[in-house]
Formats: structure tokens, C-alpha cells, sequence
């Protein structure tokens, strides 16, 4: 196989993977740390090297409001954001997935105002959970670029019919220059085909209504059918990932497992906080320490059963969370994972730490501090506990 | 610069009223509901040109009372996404027909496009969504039917609501007699955007019809503002919904003008009482009719009144100024 090779911001990765895809509407707004993929796509379409129709709207709440009436036509439709023009989509979401749009949306994740920050925290998109979305997360522009792709082969699966997001950190991945491993044209056009089905969707020829009032008599159904959609989600998007593995030899799958086979002792991380915990495994097997690492690319359907396999026989979890919760019994992801676990044997004790915020750095001797930590409170028998780690008293 | 209004002759709505409704019966619009009958003349005009048209509809009265699931009244593709957004979702639709007829996955064709919203949508919380779509350019005749106030949720008021109207947040008070302030011009801010722009009323379903027709022929963005008589909020009988959007007219407090770029034409009622300023009706008349004017006839109230004859005059002087009237 061919595997041209070229360096890229994880923004660039996300707009040259969607000029691949070459969808019929953009509609999207700036913010940083996305504007570059709204940017390029704009290169893009003017240059006349997509034939898609781009929107240049006038917030992001018109953005996802468009979004929503081209996905309705049955139409391929992007956009991307972050931080407060997520949170400005956040009524639309609903919609999004309440019509089964299966629009896809590139997260530039970024702190919440206020203060106002713009720098890299995953709040913004962990915040999205119940909205019905299927949601990555992506560890590097490679990452960005392959999610990009896979993310409308999921949404559009007939299983399926969600919308999709996949979020990368603002500036550590969106803006930092990596490594990509490209694919050309015909692969993409092989792997995701050009077909659209007009039929039953907003269009001339059909006349029917889309957004009724539902009361009380049919709402709780059409909820159920989504929860269903989201649970077919999770082995559809193990299929997509199988197939894409295939058509671009980089394995992906819904978790990403590293020494763990026998170890004591885990890290648990999602986005581009994967790659340093990694880093600190291997400093950590160098000092003869069983450690290992998993990472969480899919967050939404959760994956239950591939966490609690992944760590089962592990004694202590240390999960790193860079994104923000006040008042909760743990970090959002922590909460999540004790949730699949509860009640299972072999399940480690869980010490969730909040990190990283408005884009403070988490340095590997920190995560090797947070190591030492979770051994103490493991071996003092405590199975849960949450700390904030890196921040001035 | 000129927008050439169609003419609808009476023989015209003859044939047309054969074409078949687009908003059928069954729908659960109050009886004598205003917006119910807008809605067929415009679906009925759009249906007499021939091409296909698709509906998107903002949260609102006509949008709720007409698609409770299992069931719809519209027979035509019909689309609801939120309160405040439907231009926006429109521009979507537009613009992904149009990349889907440019790809050769949608047949090409002319397709009208219509936007309905209250006033509360259109004049408060969507007015970002329609200038921004009207900025941008797309396609569509957006249709604000304008009732006075926030209907669907209890009559509170909008910025649509007119000085000294009663509603449930400006209730006719001991110290403020309702409403305060007068209703922003959204017709002159569509205008100021430099797209086709009219006004019209239910009670003149000719010039109605002919707007409308002319809003969707144009391409680009254009606008129609339309006086919708609501029985409930605005407190009359049902069978009086025409009666009462005449005197509005009557009145000159809804004039009936197009303006594109500057130039500003009369039509019907307005045209008429326009040449012959001695026919114009007290505002009075339009308000006594109304309940939700009721306390400005107590003795107390009565410089309201004044006050808002006052206004009516200035507006209409205004606008026989732009007429060259
Ligand atoms: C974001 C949002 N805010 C508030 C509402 C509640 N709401 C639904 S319809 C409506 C009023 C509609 O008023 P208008 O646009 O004038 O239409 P009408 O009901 O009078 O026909 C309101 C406030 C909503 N659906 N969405
Ligand atoms: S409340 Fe007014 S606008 Fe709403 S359905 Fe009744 S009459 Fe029509
Ligand atoms: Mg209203």
C-alpha cells in the first residue's frame, strides 16, 4: 500500500480529510482553536476544489440549524466548533439527533468561559454526552484525520442515523505540526460512497412533515429508538473502525489498550493526554514497574464491556481527565467507568484526577506523581477517590 | 428600483381555490384563527405558479397547532426545526439541494422556498438567524405573521406587540396601561437589507396572493410582513378576524406597501386612503374592536389614546413621504 506522508496541524489533518469527503454542505462559524478547518475548507471551496456549498453563517447556533435542514434534504453535511459555539449549538444537538441527522461536527476542544480561556480542556464536548451524539476522541492530527473520515461512515450507517462528533485539544493537537499518513481520493470514495438516499427526507417530492409536536402519547418512543440507535452505534463503530484499519493499515479501535496484559496498575486517559501517559509507562517499565495504559476513543456509545475487560485483574486505575465538573462524585469520565464497573469482579480501585485546565500542560513527572499517588491510596484500601492535580493553593 | 406585483384577478382565485389546500382541515388552529387563513393564501399562491415549493416553519402557533403526531395538515414537504432558527435551517436546505443538483444526486429544477414565523420569532429571538440569511443571500420568501404577541405560550408580549396592547407580561396595570414602547419596524429592517419587502393582510387576499407570487419569483431573499388577526390573544369573536385586520388597514395602522431599494409603492386600501386622506378611519375603531385594547377607554387611559392616534399619523406621514405621497 502506498502511504504518502505529509505534515499537518490536527485542524489541517481535519479539513484536507474532509476535502476528501467533499461534502454537499458546510455550514460553520469561527472559533478558535477550529477557525484553521473552517479557514482551509474556505480555500477549498473558492479555489473550486470541492463542489461543496459552504455557509458562511452568522453564529454557531445558525450554524447547527443549517446543518440540521441540509442533513434533512439527505444530504453529506460537516461543521466544526468548540467551546462556546458548542455550547451556543447545544439546543440544536437535540435536534440534530432527534431528527437523525447524521450530521459530523470537529471539536476543537477548549475551555469554557469564564474566565474566558482558549486553550485546550475536553469540557466542552464531555458535556454533549446525553445529547445523543456518537462521540471520539482523537490523540493526534493522524488521529484527527482518520476520525474525520470514519465519523460519516458510523452517522450515515443505516444502523445508525446520529450525528457524530470527534473532539481534538485546542492547540496541543489542533495547532500543533505531526506526522500524517494520508489516503488518496479513491480510497475515500471507495470506503465512504457517494450515495445519498432523497427518499422520506425533506425534498420536493415527498410531502411529509419533519419536526412534529410529539406529546406525551409518542415522545417516549422516538427517545427509545434513539437509545437503540446508540446501541447499535457501538458495534457499527467497531466494524467502521475494523474496516478503516483494513483500507488504511493504522489500526483503530474503540479503546486503545498499551501494556496492560500484565499489569498492576493503569492509566486511564482519553485525547491527546494518551500520549504522555504512555510515555510515563514506558518511563515506569524501564524502572520495573507493571504499568500499563488505555486510552478511550469512543466516549459516546460508552464502552462498557471493552473497559471493564481491558482493566479487569488491574489493581488501581489513575484516570486522567482534562475536563472540568463541580460537585460530583468524580471526574466525568471516572463516573462513567465506575458506573461499568460497579459490581464486577476484578475491577481496580478508581482515583480520578482533574487536570489540565484551560490548557495547563500535565507534565510526565506529574502523571509519574499521580502514579505514586494512586499506589498510596490503593494500598490504604481506598476504592474511590478525586483530586485536582496541578494547580497553585 | 420597481418589483412588479402580479395581478390576481377574482377569476384568478376562482381557478386556484380548484388547485386543491395545502393546509387541510383538521388542524387545531382556534376557530377564526388569522394565521390559518394567511397560511392558505400564501400555500395557495405558491401552489398557482406551478413549481414545487417546500415549507419550514418557526416554533410557534401555526407550527404547533397544525403537526401533532401522528398527524399533520400540511400536504406538502414541511419542516420545523426550532424557535428561533428557521432561516437559518432554510439556508440549509437551499444550499444542499443546490450541492446535491450540482453533484447529480438531485434533479435539477426551480424549487420555491417558504419560511413562516410568528412575531415573536421573527422580530425577537430569530431576528439574528433571518438577517444573517437575508445577508447571505439564499433563495426564500420569509413570512412573518404577525399576531401582536408570544401566542402559543400565553400571549406575552414581543417587540411585535403594539404600544398600550394588553398582554400577560404587560398586563393593563393601575400605573402602566400595558405595552410601553411602540413596535420595531422589522419591515423597514428587512427593507434596509435591500431585498423585496411588502406587507399585507388576510382581509385583501388578492393583494396578498400577489406578494407573495412576487416574493418568490424574485431571486434572493425577500420578506412579507403579514397583519395576523388572533382572536384569543387579541380579544375579539372568531367571526370577526376579517372585520378587525380591515380596520387595521383602514386605520393606516398596517399599511399595505412594497419597497425594494429605496422605492416604496402603496397598494389596495392603503394606495386608496393615500388619495383620499378623508377616508382614513380613527384608530379607534381598529382598537375598541379589540379587548386587549380595552383599558385605554378608561378616563384615565384616555391620553393613551392620544397618544397612539399620534403615532399611527407620524408613521403614516413617514410613509407617504417614501411614497411620494
Ligand atoms: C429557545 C426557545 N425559547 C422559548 C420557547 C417557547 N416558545 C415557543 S413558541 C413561543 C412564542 C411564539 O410566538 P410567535 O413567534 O409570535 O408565534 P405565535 O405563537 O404567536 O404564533 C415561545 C416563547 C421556545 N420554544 N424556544
Ligand atoms: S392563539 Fe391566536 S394565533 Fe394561536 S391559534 Fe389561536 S387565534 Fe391563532
Ligand atoms: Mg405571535
Amino acid at each position: 500500500m502506498s502511504r504518502e506522508v505529509k505534515g499537518m496541524t490536527g485542524d489541517e489533518a481535519v479539513a484536507w480529510a474532509a476535502k476528501l469527503v467533499n461534502p454537499d454542505v458546510v455550514a460553520a462559524y469561527p472559533i478558535t482553536p477550529q477557525t484553521i478547518i473552517v479557514e482551509r475548507y474556505s480555500d477549498f471551496v473558492n479555489n473550486g476544489e470541492v463542489d461543496t456549498s459552504f455557509i458562511p453563517v452568522e453564529s454557531e447556533h445558525s450554524a447547527m440549524s443549517a446543518c440540521v435542514g441540509a442533513s434533512l434534504t439527505g444530504a453529506r453535511v460537516f461543521t466544526a466548533s468548540a467551546s462556546a459555539g458548542l455550547a451556543l449549538m447545544y439546543e440544536i444537538l437535540y435536534v440534530a439527533s432527534g431528527m437523525r441527522c447524521p450530521i459530523v461536527l470537529a471539536i476543537a476542544n477548549r475551555a469554557f468561559s469564564a474566565p474566558i480561556n482558549i486553550h485546550g480542556e475536553c469540557t466542552d464536548q464531555v458535556v454533549c454526552r446525553d445529547t445523543s451524539w456518537v462521540s471520539l476522541f482523537g490523540e493526534s492530527a493522524q488521529e484527527a484525520y482518520d476520525e474525520t473520515i470514519l465519523s460519516f461512515k458510523i452517522a450515515e450507517h443505516p444502523d445508525v442515523m446520529l450525528p457524530a462528533m470527534f473532539g481534538i485539544e485546542g492547540f496541543i493537537v489542533t495547532h500543533a505540526l505531526e506526522r500524517v499518513e494520508t489516503l488518496s481520493k479513491q480510497q475515500v470514495e471507495d470506503f465512504l460512497p457517494e450515495y445519498r438516499s432523497t427518499k422520506y427526507r425533506f425534498n420536493p417530492d415527498e410531502k411529509m412533515t419533519f419536526g412534529s409536536l410529539v406529546l406525551q402519547d409518542y415522545y417516549m418512543e422516538i427517545k427509545r429508538q434513539q437509545e437503540e440507535a446508540m446501541q447499535r452505534a457501538y458495534t457499527v463503530t467497531k466494524d467502521v473502525m475494523a474496516e478503516f484499519s483494513e483500507m488504511s493499515g493504522r489500526k483503530m479501535e474503540i479503546i486503545e489498550e498499551y501494556q496492560l496484559e500484565d499489569a498492576d496498575y493503569a492509566f486511564v486517559s482519553y485525547g491527546a493526554t494518551a500520549g504522555n501517559a504512555k510515555a510515563v509507562v514506558d518511563r515506569l517499565r524501564n524502572k520495573g514497574e507493571k504499568v500499563g495504559a488505555l486510552k478511550i476513543r469512543l466516549y459516546r456509545p460508552f464502552p462498557s464491556l471493552d473497559v471493564q475487560e481491558a482493566l479487569s485483574g488491574v489493581k488501581a486505575a489513575s484516570i486522567l481527565d482534562r475536563s472540568a465538573t463541580f460537585g460530583s462524585p468524580g471526574t466525568i469520565m471516572q463516573t462513567d467507568i465506575a458506573t461499568a464497573l460497579y459490581g464486577k469482579e476484578n475491577v481496580p480501585t478508581l482515583h480520578g484526577y482533574i487536570n489540565g485546565l484551560g490548557g495547563r500542560v500535565l507534565t510526565l513527572p506529574e502523571i509519574e506523581d499521580i502514579y505514586e499517588k494512586t499506589k498510596d491510596y490503593h494500598d490504604v484500601g481506598m476504592t474511590m477517590t478525586t483530586d485536582w492535580i496541578g494547580y497553585r493553593t | 428600483m420597481t418589483i412588479q406585483l402580479p395581478k390576481v384577478s377574482v377569476k384568478d382565485l376562482q381557478e386556484w381555490s380548484k388547485l386543491g389546500e395545502v393546509l387541510t382541515s383538521g388542524h387545531r388552529l382556534c376557530a377564526g384563527c388569522g394565521a390559518g387563513i394567511m397560511a392558505r393564501q400564501v400555500t395557495l399562491a405558491a401552489k398557482a405558479l406551478g413549481d414545487p415549493f417546500m415549507l419550514v416553519n418557526a416554533t410557534g402557533c401555526l407550527e404547533v397547532a397544525t403537526t401533532i403526531y401522528p398527524y399533520t395538515a400540511w400536504d406538502a414537504p414541511w419542516l420545523h426545526n426550532a424557535f428561533e432558527n428557521a432561516p437559518a435551517t432554510a439556508s440549509g436546505a437551499i444550499e444542499a439541494m443546490k450541492a446535491m443538483q450540482r453533484k447529480g444526486l438531485m434533479r435539477e429544477r426551480e424549487v420555491h422556498m417558504i419560511v413562516f414565523g410568528g412575531d415573536g420569532s421573527s422580530f425577537d429571538i430569530g431576528l439574528q438567524s433571518l438577517s444573517g440569511a437575508v445577508e447571505r443571500g439564499h433563495d426564500f420568501l420569509y413570512i412573518c405573521y404577525d399576531n401582536g404577541a408570544y401566542m402559543n405560550t400565553g400571549i406575552q408580549r414581543s417587540g411585535g406587540t403594539p404600544q398600550g396592547a394588553a398582554t400577560t407580561t404587560s398586563p393593563p396595570g393601575s400605573v402602566i396601561p400595558g405595552k410601553i414602547r411602540w413596535q420595531k419596524p422589522l419591515a423597514a429592517i428587512l427593507a434596509a437589507h435591500d431585498i423585496p419587502t411588502f406587507t399585507a393582510s388576510p382581509a385583501y387576499p388578492r393583494d396578498l396572493m400577489a406578494k407573495v407570487q412576487a416574493g418568490l419569483k424574485h431571486d434572493g431573499s425577500a420578506f412579507l410582513l403579514v397583519d395576523s388577526p388572533c382572536n384569543l390573544g387579541q380579544r375579539y369573536s372568531p367571526d370577526q378576524s376579517i372585520e378587525v385586520a380591515k380596520l387595521a388597514v383602514k386605520t393606516c395602522f398596517f399599511p399595505l406597501y412594497s419597497t425594494y431599494k429605496d422605492e416604496w409603492i402603496l397598494s389596495g386600501v392603503s394606495l386608496r386612503l393615500a388619495k383620499n386622506p378623508e377616508k382614513k378611519l380613527p384608530v379607534e375603531d381598529f382598537l375598541k374592536v379589540q379587548g386587549r385594547f380595552r383599558h385605554l377607554f378608561k378616563p384615565e387611559w384616555k391620553k393613551k389614546l392620544v397618544e397612539i392616534q399620534e403615532a399611527v399619523d407620524e408613521r403614516w406621514e413617514r410613509l407617504l413621504k417614501k411614497t411620494e405621497f
